[in-house]
């Protein structure tokens, strides 16, 4: 990046307050008229310092940090975590448990995928859909809550399993919203698949090529824009994903609106993953977390009644538990793409290290790259489809 | 873990040809949980470009690079790269050790996605990058000063900022807590490790 301006560019800021910026983003750009010359992000306006305070903090405490990192979908982002602190331990987690997370996870896919079509929809002046798309995900929130107690911040996938099971009669609420909700999809879809304002808007803005797309290490819809079916859940599948049957949708253009319509379709494929999800939970009882309780905590009945249950959910919540010396990475296929944790244990009950590897921050990273030669308006539509929360990027 | 894909190569095979190719360079090969190559730092630049350019490997994704820190180490830090080959389902992570103050090749050449990892690593860890073409900082404040991920870098930090109503503007303070941060010990003899859970799996709790 060269940073010598030319004579005739000139610099303004969009952000860190935008309503288009998703958040915090300071985009410093260099406009040689209306033409975008070059795009610097400025981010970390939302750093927390994540990873330092997983550090400090035992393998328990760390779970709700990684729902505050992509607060769209936080059950995915729990979920890397947990993978990879099962494979340290080497325990694994019951079957109705990985059939709770997979559901879960698809959940948190048409999350993310609903805010960010209609986002986008918004960035690019359309109104309507954000409110018919944030009327679904309030239900799907319900779902969240049903199951965890809370809204947003679940920590509900736990190293070893889920938290608790789940009621009968959430599972049919959630059947009954694999039947509704495609209504809603093509309500949306009908407000803008054709809409000629978002075609005009959308339509080969964006564009970047597979090898590019490879060597900016996108990933998720990103990569699957270019034409690569690349899917971690078919690729390197975890969990049971290896058995269900979905379709991965490609795209051909690599452009702004071939990711919408991507998001659109892998909501559909979600929907069809969670109804198989909801028959296997019918058929298939048994625990949903590992019954080591030197590593799950027991029931709260049995603490009632047994003084070795009582030990055990203390000593879990004080000094938590013990993870073999070693180094991992494990991903998931986020909704934004691949979200995966490197953790580094040194036998002691805190991670050593703890790095997480956000898609966000990889897309961000080729704005200057996708907007260089778009109209200032364009960048807003590529900002919209990157797909960028900044809980994730800025950590 | 990836499914094993008769196409794909095994790890035996990816350890031969890095071998045959960076014989001299290669400290340490381990498969354990992931496929991980420790190297010279000196050959940095050649062995990521050949992990990228070889037409058997294809590791044309750069997945993350971070950096982790051993304080009682004199290479204190470890820079820790992860590739991906999509085409061959293959991931592998390339590890290499560095003080403070010896600068590591950086990659920007070989996958302009290493800009901003390196900048992260810079900011957080202190790891300088020779040829980087912009080392700012990435993710902490403007004028942020230390490197706040390093082991002797306290949790709280050392200043804190708010709005000054009198010079109308934010301004940095030595960090007040309200209450003494509290760390406590829990390490004890208690069953917490895992080898001391897995002989406990077969005889049942009392």
């Amino acid at each position: 990046m060269n940073n010598t301006k030319k004579d005739n560019t000139f610099t303004i800021n969009f952000g860190p307050q935008h309503p288009a910026a998703h958040g915090v983003l300071r985009l410093v750009l260099e406009l040689d008229g209306e033409i975008v010359d070059r795009v610097d992000p400025h981010i970390g306006l939302l750093h927390r310092g994540t990873e330092k305070l997983i550090e400090n903090k035992t393998y328990t405490q760390a779970v709700p940090y990684f729902d505050r990192l992509d607060y769209v979908a936080p059950m995915n982002q729990e979920h890397a975590f947990s993978l990879a602190v099962e494979s340290l331990l080497g325990i694994d987690v019951p079957r109705r448990g990985q059939i709770i997370r997979v559901l879960y996870s698809e959940i948190g896919r048409i999350l993310s995928h609903l805010l960010n079509i209609t986002t986008q929809a918004m960035d690019v002046g359309a109104l309507t859909p954000p409110l018919w798309g944030f009327e679904e995900r309030e239900k799907l929130m319900c779902f969240y809550e049903r199951a965890s107690g809370s809204r947003m911040h679940a920590a509900y996938f736990r190293p070893g399993g889920v938290h608790q099971d789940l009621p009968d009669d959430l599972i049919d609420d959630i059947e009954n919203f694999t039947e509704t909700h495609p209504v809603v999809i093509n309500d949306i879809e009908e407000l803008l698949t054709e809409n000629r304002i978002f075609k005009q808007r959308n339509v080969d803005i964006g564009f970047i090529s597979q090898e590019d797309a490879q060597q900016y290490g996108f990933s998720g819809v990103m990569i699957r824009g270019t034409g690569l079916p690349w899917d971690l859940r078919r690729s390197q599948p975890y969990e049971i994903y290896s058995e269900l049957q979905f379709e991965i949708p490609v795209g051909k253009n690599s452009d702004c609106y071939d990711r919408y319509l991507l998001r659109v379709e892998e909501m559909k494929q979600s929907l069809k993953i969670m109804s198989q999800c909801i028959d296997m939970l019918r058929k298939e009882g048994g625990p949903v977390s590992t019954e080591n309780n030197k590593l799950f905590p027991p029931k709260r009945a049995e603490m009632k009644k047994s003084m070795e249950a009582l030990i055990h959910h203390f000593k879990l919540y004080t000094e938590g538990y013990h993870v073999p010396k070693g180094e991992i990475y494990r991903a998931v296929e986020a909704p934004k793409g691949e979200f995966g944790v490197y953790l580094v244990s040194d036998d002691s009950n805190k991670p050593y290290r703890c790095k997480i590897r956000a898609p966000g921050f990889a897309h961000l990273q080729a704005m200057d790259y996708m907007c260089k030669g778009h109209m200032l308006a364009d960048v807003s539509a590529v900002l919209g489809s990157l797909d960028i929360v900044f809980g994730e990027v800025d950590r | 873990m990836p499914k094993k894909n008769p196409a794909n190569l095994n790890d035996e095979d990816i350890q031969k040809l890095l071998y045959a190719n960076f014989k001299k360079s290669i400290i340490n090969i381990e498969s354990y949980h992931d496929f991980s190559v420790s190297i010279a730092s000196a050959i940095t630049q050649d062995f990521i470009r050949f992990l990228k350019e070889s037409r058997d490997l294809q590791y044309s994704t750069l997945i993350d690079i971070c950096g982790v820190d051993y304080p009682n180490r004199p290479d204190r830090f470890d820079v820790v790269y992860h590739l991906l080959s999509m085409t061959k389902n293959k991931r592998i992570r390339v590890k290499i050790s560095t003080s403070d103050n010896q600068p590591v090749p950086s990659i920007v050449n070989i996958f302009p996605a290493a800009e901003w990892y390196e900048r992260e690593a810079y900011d957080l860890y202190g790891i300088t990058f020779s040829n980087h073409p912009d080392m700012r900082r990435m993710l902490t404040d403007y004028n942020f000063q230390g490197f706040p991920l390093r082991k002797d870098f306290p949790l709280t930090g050392y200043t804190q900022v708010r709005y000054d109503d009198t010079q109308k503007r934010v301004i940095q303070e030595p960090v007040e807590l309200g209450q003494e941060f509290r760390d406590f010990d829990f390490e004890s003899p208690w069953l917490g490790h895992i080898s001391d859970v897995n002989s406990n799996e077969t005889n049942e709790d009392e």
